[in-house]
């Protein structure tokens, strides 16, 4: 049985994403990055929120929960703290965590719940058709930004990072084997992580901004996104445009089912 | 074991009847007048093992009860008006994807802010149409201490036994209000847990159309299923074929119309030879009750009805009441909601139905009854 047999329920294809979607690639880096750790099935409970990224957990055999646009986390949070030993994987859209979910996003960053957090950012809102999203580059297109995008966007790292997370990285679904190890990373830290997974949306974004086929969109992935290594040796001219991938942050904090656990026993002993 | 007598806050005594029915998570946002349940629950959830949360918000805490009852937690969430229009949206997905949840709503003056520290009864609209969508509901309306504990552990008896979230409509003056009451031995109660499959995990089926209430495994016990807040077929999984979604409503309706002696209760008072009827819930209630005996001495012939559920609505229960009198009074802490439902229900014969409603954060004292039982009389 091949590994994608393993995670998938394959009766539920066809999958609903358009040709040249990132979605499909990520969902294998993924399963690639669980059968590394060896985490069982019933093990996990991925979450999503709303949005064509949020489909993913339908085809995947986990205990899956697919709630309400940019809530995934708090769903998240309640499970895991019911089940401390239950592994969570969230997958979230960059409409999704960073808009609507902005301040879910930050507050469990903040408590560093133990789970992994998948943003997938293809810079627009895909599922409703391509309306600008908070990470929407600046004059870029979209359905609600005829005349381009006038917002500054958010680093979805960055603001990963200031939130408190203890594992930030970015990857892309053109660099999938590299990606695999992100998400591999991420699965195995303790506390609240954070991969932000590039993806190509030619359906409503190429198409709007110069990129109009999926084999562009990937091409410019593979020009544009620097390993962070190399691009922190980059001078400020050659940044420009360039996007770095890799890990941001990997640091050891306290994670809060185990506070809670520790305080629970404080709250016993007191009781006794 | 002896019962035990504490003088307690309604807040607490619905605090205490959730860990009574076995709570095991709390997620919620402060707000006045429902905090109080927070705070008890803060301390003493870790004693019994259990977790509480302060989440970022109420529309965070609704889906965190979800998410922790669908890892096998009997869960709560408290709160008041403005809180409880956020936790509607996650209320419609606990619905569709019938999670067990308790939701207390202390009610407060509105709309928005409103009166932060008065009573109200004004959410009783929003407890049954708060969410978009077609849907039941059930809500429940304590009007003393003691009745907060043993409709606590009633909404959560209720969750369990029909999938459904169950709402507490407590009202600021109940929440607030100190009384001695009894906390019966644990023993003594009655306690729902919801049915968990017995079938092999490839069979099980989280919405199947053929039975009103499905058994729910907890995520991590096996029975790996996909739970979605869109309209799904009966492996749960995504559906847009009408028929099917039809019939699912349809279910999702009867599981609890089909159980309406098993879910509504109430309380009737003086009512044999009534001429005049009070139909009156929550706090409200107490003072009808007075207003109704003080007419009694006077020599007029009232009645008292009390819903305690009041959602579903108890039609059937109500129209008989209300067919048995000429008069009707329905006194509100609004102005004028279950009013409607009393209308709705009774035959259009000569009935006059009249409220007493108020919506200035004060309760509706015995005397504003009496006076138009009077004037009707
Ligand atoms: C409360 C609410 N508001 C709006 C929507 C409509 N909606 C569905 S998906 C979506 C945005 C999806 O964009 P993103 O999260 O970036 O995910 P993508 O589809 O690009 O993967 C929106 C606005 C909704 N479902 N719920
Ligand atoms: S709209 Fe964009 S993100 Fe959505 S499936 Fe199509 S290509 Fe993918």
């Amino acid at each position: 049985m091949s590994i994608y047999e393993k995670y998938m329920r394959i009766d539920k294809f066809p999958h609903i994403w358009c040709p040249g979607c990132g979605y499909g690639i990520a969902m294998k880096s993924v399963m690639r990055a669980i059968d590394r750790v060896g985490i069982k099935n019933d093990d996990i409970t991925m979450v999503s929120g709303i949005g064509c990224s949020s489909r993913t957990p339908g085809y995947l055999d986990f205990n899956t929960l697919h709630t309400t646009h940019g809530r995934a986390l708090p769903f998240a949070t309640g499970v895991k703290m019911a089940k401390p030993e239950m592994n969570i994987i969230v997958v979230t859209g960059d409409g999704d965590a960073t808009a609507i979910g902005g301040n879910h996003f930050i507050h469990a960053a903040r408590r560093n719940i133990d789970m992994t957090v998948l943003v997938y950012n293809n810079y627009i809102y895909g599922m409703t058709g391509g309306q600008y999203s908070p990470t929407t580059p600046q004059g870029k297109f979209a359905t609600t930004a005829p005349y381009g995008n006038i917002e500054p966007p958010f680093d979805v790292c960055n603001l990963a990072a200031a939130a408190g997370a203890s594992f930030v990285a970015r990857g892309t679904v053109y660099h999938a084997v590299p990606l695999d190890k992100l998400i591999e990373q991420a699965l195995r830290k303790k506390g609240f992580s954070v991969v932000e997974v590039l993806n190509p949306c030619p359906t409503s974004f190429g198409r709007r901004n110069k990129q109009p086929t999926p084999v562009i969109m990937m091409n410019w992935m593979k020009e544009n996104c620097i390993p962070k290594v190399k691009y922190d040796k980059m001078s400020d001219e050659e940044k420009v445009g360039k996007i770095p991938i890799g890990v941001f942050v990997d640091i050891e904090k306290p994670e809060y089912t185990e506070q809670y656990q520790l305080l629970i026993d404080r709250a016993q002993s007191l009781a006794k | 074991m002896a019962k035990k007598k504490v003088f307690l806050q309604g807040n607490e005594a619905c605090a205490e009847g959730a860990l009574a029915a076995g709570v095991k998570f709390f997620a919620g946002y402060p707000i006045t007048p429902s905090s109080e349940i927070a705070e008890v629950l803060s301390r003493r959830l870790p004693m019994v093992g259990g977790k509480f949360i302060q989440m970022e918000d109420e529309i965070a805490s609704m889906g965190a009860v979800i998410g922790a009852s669908l890892a096998g937690a009997k869960s709560i969430t408290a709160t008041s008006g403005p809180g409880f229009s956020l936790k509607q949206e996650n209320l419609g997905f606990a619905c569709i994807t019938e999670v067990p949840v308790v939701v207390v709503n202390v009610m407060r003056g509105g709309p928005s802010t409103g009166l932060p520290t008065c009573t109200s009864q004004s959410d009783v609209m929003q407890a049954r149409w708060g969410t978009h969508g077609d849907h039941p509901i059930i809500a429940l309306v304590p009007w003393s201490v003691e009745e907060s504990f043993h409709l606590t552990v009633r909404a959560f008896n209720l969750s369990e036994k029909y999938r459904t979230p169950v709402i507490l409509l407590l009202d600021e003056v109940v929440g607030h209000m100190r009384e001695a009451i009894e906390i019966p031995d644990p023993s003594e109660l009655e306690i729902v847990n919801r049915k968990k499959p017995t079938c092999k995990p490839e069979e099980y089926l989280p919405y199947d159309l053929n039975n009103e209430v499905n058994p729910l495994p907890a995520f991590g016990e096996g029975y790996r299923f996909h739970v979605t807040g869109l309209n799904h077929d009966a492996t749960g999984f995504p559906t847009n074929d009408s028929k099917l979604v039809q019939k699912d409503e349809e279910r999702l309706m009867n599981k609890l119309l089909n159980h309406l002696d098993d879910i509504l209760t109430w309380e009737e008072y003086m009512t044999d030879d009534m001429e005049i009827l009070v139909y009156a819930y929550g706090s409200t209630a107490r003072s009808a009750i007075a207003a109704v005996k003080q007419a009694r001495e006077e020599g007029i012939k009232a009645g008292l009805f009390r819903p305690i559920t009041l959602w579903p609505f108890p039609d059937d229960k109500t129209r008989e009441m209300v067919s048995k009198v000429k008069k009707v009074i329905v006194p509100e802490v609004n102005l004028g909601m279950i009013i409607g439902e009393v209308k709705r229900v009774s035959p259009k014969e000569d009935i006059n139905i009249v409220g007493v409603n108020r919506a200035d954060g004060e309760t509706i004292v015995p005397q504003q009854i009496l006076d138009k039982i009077k004037e009707l009389s």
